[in-house]
């Protein structure tokens, strides 16, 4: 049995599943530790003999994107570019937000080194210049080390040894390469190593906190994080990693919502109290974003699906005339603030009791809302969740619809643009599903010159260093398939030089010896 | 006259990007960049083409190379070492320097150097839009040398092309030592005259991008209608507007080329358009006929925001508004046409200026 966990802003969610099984799930308040949010829910969840019968649990949390937006236990971090001469003008964390640059120090190094896009040296590592930046490293109290070389992704030796070259220097420092985590675009993987670094101790520390409540439990399963992109990593990986986990919670909201309606290509709209979400299945994996993506005010390449917000939810607050739903919502205040828990705001929440699609609170405290009002309201939040899935799709065929969520009541069946709409039961804890049920994977993404090497061999090349990553972060070997491939023809240059990507998953290691 | 201050940067971005016709590629990095240098070495003149005195010596820079390397090995300053190189060649100090493009990253390339050498940057470009190739610049057209170029690496090298025969070989010489440079360089060409450049660029460019700028974000902060603001600002009109249903990309000869098509929506309900492109806009139908042809601008903004959207970008689902405005006369004239005109991209299709 696996238990899945889910840490979001409002609510975290617990559910133990028997294989494709659901046996009791959990909705407690997050709490401002977060441990003692996910103790309480496991507590709810847990069966019988205290977890013996736990093979894993895995969790998608909030820990590493509050610990940057409130800058707590943030590492003195240091960035060493690798690229002189070239990329002087735009130094490392030239565009980071002031009070998160002082937060974690700001220390910035360039240095020789770096790849021209074919595989040439820019330079050569000089350890002289090295062993200065050490010493200058030592001498600002710097506990972690982010390391980034130009075009690392294609040949990462430089960043590797001196890498190697500063933990010698440094043995307690923790150090994150940029190629590590893959995507071309140096400052925006410089950024996500960054924040990597200086998220080492929060990521240590947090683990640990769930490790010692999980055991205090009798939990002696694994635990397992869940990644942006919808597959797990292990602890050890998580310790070295967190900033993969930064941003889970809506690919576990979107997996969760796949498996219980067993559609693997779909769109999925998740209506919150304050947000819906609204993003993209192919191949039961979320589609992921192109453009950058902004953590805390800094732009990175993250691994992240690609979901479209609008402020809508079951909070919203509604002004009749004219008729305006949200941006604004009660939030987390539902409940004291709705017209049917006895508050005196209207919100969209009231409408739906007041339509007959919810039962909550006191549906008499609703009873003066005017069809009409209702009736132009339901057709609003119609319309605004309908333009978004128009947004979301990639093509004009009509596709498969799934609505969970807590909101999503207020979302008709009949949608434009929609061949089927699905409400799956428990959708309300599809985010700790989808935490419950994630699969492992690597990405690796590399420049290959097509004229020297062969698109055959390019392709295998890729390929066999991808299911290697996937291997590496915990999956059974014979489970693990290529589920993504592109090619991308770099324009303007000869050779066909081509960016290739690709994605491997595989079931847990433990599942199938379990 | 003007002063280009970090404050102007998004306003010209958003209006190059408009103006740049889908082509320009990814503006973050190009604004940052100048964002850096006028930090760094203090804001830029921005003079009126008829402001400069008879004794200016006005040089052309730009950023070459593919946009895909430069956001890895992120272009430095060396447009500053290519200006050096072209006035060390021709021995006469530059006294303004000009943009190549008001599309992109490269119309805000000058900025760098300008800063740096402590130049102003002249209110005019080479295209008054943006275009793919290397010859499509009035400069050209209407008379001016190719050469003397200098092209500059981050490292410190650089090659000086004294002559090419013509504008393919200054290409293709251009190219080849881009490529040994790690494909991320700049350059410095086409040393001008005041009386040249008075004559050959489209003019007052820089300022119309800022204003179109300003106009889109004026709009989005008052919630108005920023393709109203648009049109405020540049004498142009609505082509279509509707939401993209397809897009279709290949790669031929080191060009993204490729189809999109619109389905109308409002007052275009039930009317199509199909747009072709070769990284930037070419040619518009509605309904099987041309409405909208090269070298007139073909500009695709989001309805709502007024954000303009380059064809890489491009997917299905976005909400665009198409905008046309005519080109510069210095492009629809006979000379302007046999280089960037329908045939000149492969269409057997006549130029037919757009109605506004």
């Amino acid at each position: 049995m696996l238990i899945g966990v889910d840490v979001g802003g409002t609510n975290t969610d617990a559910v133990l599943m028997d294989g494709a099984t659901l046996l009791a799930k959990a909705k407690c308040p997050t709490s401002g530790d977060v441990t003692s949010g996910v103790v309480a829910a496991l507590e709810k969840v847990l069966p019988n003999d205290s977890g013996q019968s736990i093979e894993g649990v895995m969790l998608g949390t909030t820990h590493f994107t509050n610990a940057l937006l409130e800058q707590k236990g943030l590492a003195p971090t240091a960035v060493v570019r690798l690229a002189l001469p070239a990329t002087q003008l735009l130094p490392p964390l030239v565009d980071w937000p002031d009070d998160l640059k002082s937060a974690i120090g700001g220390f910035t190094y360039m240095a020789s080194g770096g790849h021209e896009f074919d595989g040439r040296e820019i330079s050569s590592l000089d350890y002289t210049e090295l062993k200065k930046i050490a010493l200058d490293m030592r001498k600002n109290g710097v506990e972690a080390i982010a390391m980034s070389g130009v075009f690392s992704p294609v040949d990462p030796t430089h960043e590797r040894q001196a890498g190697a070259f500063f933990q010698r220097e440094m043995p307690h420092a923790q150090i994150t390469l940029s190629n590590e985590n893959g995507r071309m675009g140096i400052l925006e993987r410089e950024n996500a190593a960054t924040l990597n670094a200086c998220l080492g101790k929060v990521g240590e520390n947090s683990i640990r906190a769930i490790k010692q409540a999980m055991e205090s439990l009798g939990l002696t399963a694994p635990l397992y994080l869940s990644q942006n992109d919808g597959t797990l990593m292990d602890e050890g990986f998580a310790a070295r990693f967190p900033v993969f986990a930064i941003a889970s919670g809506p690919t576990n909201s979107m997996r969760g919502a796949a498996y219980l309606s067993g559609l693997t290509d779909c769109i999925v709209v998740d209506v919150g109290g304050t947000t819906t979400d609204v993003g993209a299945l192919t191949n039961g994996f979320p589609r992921e974003a192109s453009l950058a993506v902004n953590i805390a005010g800094v732009r990175t390449n993250f691994r992240m699906p690609d979901v479209v917000s609008i402020a809508l939810g079951g909070g919203s607050i509604v002004n009749p005339e004219p008729l305006v739903i949200g941006p604004e919502s009660v939030g987390f205040r539902l409940e004291e603030q709705a017209l049917v828990f006895g508050g005196n705001t209207l919100t969209a929440t009231d409408i739906a009791v007041a339509g007959g699609l919810a039962q909550v609170g006191d549906p008499t405290l609703v009873s003066e809302v005017d069809s009409s009002l209702r009736r132009r309201s339901l057709e609003e939040i119609q319309r605004r969740v309908e333009t978004v899935v128009d947004q979301v799709k990639l093509s004009p065929d009509p596709v498969p619809i799934v609505l969970v969520g807590g909101g999503s009541l207020l979302v008709g069946e009949s949608m434009t643009g929609a061949d089927q709409v699905l409400r799956p039961d428990h959708g309300d804890v599809a985010n700790a599903i989808g935490a419950a049920i994630a699969q492992v994977g690597g990405q690796v993404e590399k420049v290959f010159s097509l004229e020297d090497i062969g698109r055959g061999e390019a392709l295998a090349s890729i390929r066999s260093e991808a299911i290697g990553r996937a291997v590496a972060a915990g999956a059974e070997p014979t489970s693990v398939e290529v589920v993504e491939l592109d090619e991308i023809p770099l324009t303007y240059l000869p050779g066909n030089v081509t960016l290739i990507r690709a994605k491997a998953v595989g079931d847990l290691g433990i599942l199938n010896s379990g | 006259m003007w002063t280009a201050t970090e404050e102007h940067l998004e306003s010209i971005s958003i209006g190059a990007g408009i103006l740049g016709t889908g082509g320009g590629g990814n503006p973050y990095i190009g604004q940052l960049r100048a964002r850096q240098a006028l930090r760094e070495h203090g804001p830029v003149t921005v003079l009126d083409p008829e402001d400069l005195d008879a004794g200016s010596q006005v040089v052309c820079v730009g950023g070459i190379g593919a946009p895909t390397v430069g956001i890895e090995k992120v272009r430095d300053r060396q447009a500053y070492h290519a200006l050096r190189a072209i006035e060390d060649f021709t021995g006469k100090k530059a006294t303004a320097l000009i943009s190549n493009e008001i599309g992109g990253s490269n119309s805000l390339e000058p900025l760098i150097p300008a800063a740096m050498a402590g130049l102003p940057v002249v209110d005019a470009d080479g295209m008054g839009r943006a275009f793919p190739e290397f010859q499509m610049k009035t400069f050209f057209v209407h008379g001016v040398s190719y050469c003397p170029m200098a092209i500059s690496d981050e490292k410190g090298n650089t090659v000086v092309i004294p002559n090419a025969i013509n504008a393919k070989w200054a290409e293709r010489l251009a190219r080849a030592a881009t490529i040994q440079m790690g494909c991320v360089a700049c350059y410095a060409i086409a040393p001008m005259s005041a009386e040249q450049v008075k004559r050959t660029s489209v003019l007052h460019t820089l300022s119309l991008a800022r204003n179109m700028g300003d106009a889109v974000k004026m709009a989005r902060k008052n919630q108005q209608n920023p393709v109203e603001a648009i049109l405020k600002v540049h004498h142009g009109r609505i082509l279509f507007n509707g939401k993209v249903v397809d897009v279709e990309r290949r790669t031929v000869g080191g060009f993204a080329r490729g189809s999109m098509a619109i389905d109308g929506m409002d007052a275009y309900r039930n009317h199509r358009m199909d747009i072709e492109f070769q990284n930037e806009n070419l040619i518009a139908r509605q309904d099987g006929q041309p409405v909208c042809t090269v070298p007139d601008l073909i500009c695709l903004v989001e309805t709502e925001r007024g954000e303009p959207i380059t064809t890489e970008l491009l997917r299905y689902g976005f909400r665009v508004t198409i905008l046309g405005f005519p080109a510069p006369s210095l492009w629809t004239c006979p000379e302007g046409l046999a280089v960037v005109g329908p045939r000149a991209f492969g269409y057997d299709l006549e130029y037919t200026p757009i109605e506004v």
